[in-house]
């Protein structure tokens, strides 16, 4: 499972994986906001935490189809699905490798790119640290997703069709976090919350990503 | 009997068929009946004046949006368990009927909240999980509508619709805790002491009736269709292979 990890990071990293793909759409993503709303300070760190995780979600989304696609175009899902380990190890182990290439830079950008959003000083941690536990949550339930539309031509827009309202609670949580974290609020409610999903999700989700896999390889 | 003879097309056509005209014809009684009790024999509201007759579409259509999913989930669980073609079709003959009546619950709500809250749309919990239910719709149809292999896109959006329906319940409690909202509480539990007044009450229930037999008339209408074009295109299979 570890040797498929290290796969899946290796064929990312190399040979137009687009890897830093995810993480320049956020940047552009940040760096519009403040064109569209207007670079007042005051109205910036407002809405910073939540537009952080927004972006971080946009980009995440992105790179969802990449997930399956591949592996079912050049047929190594198939031999993936007849290898010992369980398939609902196999996606598991997808899911882990979009995070890491994925929710993990994100997660480490986005201190950086909140400077740009003039997030308030409390709030660097609070996002990081939200990202860092909700952003796993968006792998595998991205991973889902891509499960559910590897069989199609054009699957990217149905995708997203499917996998944006599954996001709602994380998004919610997580902006929470956030957004009570850079006012100093009280985020351990929220933080438990969005804890609890991320372990939910990692639990439960990689068996129905498997069913659907199975149904579409048939 | 059981009611696991419907599971066969046949005898599911059969009584259908028969049972059909009569809940049409039921739920278009109690609709009138309801709708004009409603609207034209029930005091208008000391507060919201005539605008509270809104509530005789408005409560309906919202309980049928949520209950139509809830159809849907067991049709698919049933079909996933038992893999009755019959019940995989009429979970997708439901899901356009979930989506006419989420956007009527959110349409007549907009219309209604204008004079009463001074707004058309509010990031109200309950409002806000109407659209995120009305997401889970769209994405739910549009699944139905990509793949092409029947028992394929029945597996797909089976699975989808139980994991969308665990993600639509904690999208409901999620946007409690996020933002409180303008819309009252529960008005018509049964085992509240303060309820309704009982002149909306009467004819609000003849109206949900109404809703439900509608819900039923066209979802047997729908299937009927649905296993009519299954069958019309076996059919045409058959004959290119002749």
């Amino acid at each position: 499972m570890i040797a498929l990890v290290i796969r899946d990071l290796r064929l990312a990293i190399r040979a137009g994986g687009g890897f830093g793909l995810g993480l320049a759409f956020f940047l552009i993503v940040t760096v519009l906001v403040p064109f569209g709303v207007g670079p007042e300070g005051a109205t910036l760190a407002k809405i910073a935490p939540g537009i952080l995780w927004v972006g971080a979600l946009l980009a995440c989304l992105l790179s969802l189809d990449r997930i399956l696609a591949l592996d079912y175009e050049d047929g190594s899902l198939d031999l993936l699905a007849t290898a010992p380990i369980p398939l609902e190890g196999v996606v598991t182990m997808k899911a882990a490798a979009h995070w890491v290439t994925t929710g993990l830079p994100l997660t480490l950008a986005a201190p950086v790119f909140g400077v740009l959003l003039n997030l308030p000083q409390p709030g660097f941690a609070w996002v990081t640290l939200s990202l860092a536990i909700g952003t796993p949550a968006l792998s595998v339930i991205g991973t889902f997703g891509a499960a559910l539309t590897v069989g199609l031509k054009r699957g990217g827009l149905l995708l997203s069709l499917l996998v944006l309202p599954l996001y709602v609670p994380t998004l919610i949580f997580g902006a929470e976090v956030s957004r009570r974290g850079a006012m100093g609020m009280e985020t351990a409610t929220p933080l438990l919350l969005l804890a609890g999903i991320t372990a939910a999700a990692v639990a439960l989700l990689p068996f129905a990503s498997a069913a659907a896999i199975r149904v579409n390889l048939r | 009997m059981s009611i696991w003879e419907y599971a066969n097309p046949k005898k599911f056509m059969q009584t259908s068929g028969w049972l059909l005209p009569w809940v049409a014809a039921l739920s278009a009684v109690a609709l009138v009946v309801g709708l004009v009790w409603g609207f034209f024999f029930t005091p208008d509201d000391y507060k919201q004046g005539s605008t509270v007759k809104i509530i005789y579409i408005h409560v309906p259509s919202a309980m049928m949006a949520i209950n139509i999913w809830v159809m849907m989930l067991v049709a698919s669980l049933i079909w996933l368990i038992r893999r009755h073609h019959v019940s995989a079709l009429a979970a997708k003959a439901a899901a356009p009927i979930g989506v006419t009546m989420t956007l009527i619950a959110l349409f007549t709500g907009a219309i209604w909240g204008e004079p009463m809250w001074g707004t058309w749309w509010a990031w109200d919990p309950r409002l806000t999980s109407f659209l995120i239910l009305f997401l889970f719709y769209l994405g739910y149809v549009a699944l139905w509508e990509a793949i092409d292999n029947p028992d394929t896109a029945a597996d797909l959006t089976g699975v989808l619709c139980l994991v969308g329906s665990v993600f639509a319940l904690l999208s409901r409690y999620a946007v409690n805790f996020w933002n409180q909202g303008l819309h009252q509480g529960a008005s018509l539990s049964l085992d509240k002491e303060e309820n309704v007044a009982d002149v909306f009450y009467f004819p609000l229930l003849v109206c949900i009736a109404g809703f439900v037999g509608l819900f039923v008339a066209l979802l047997l209408l729908r299937t009927r269709t649905e296993i009519r074009l299954r069958r019309l295109k076996a059919l045409e299979a058959r004959e290119r292979m002749a």
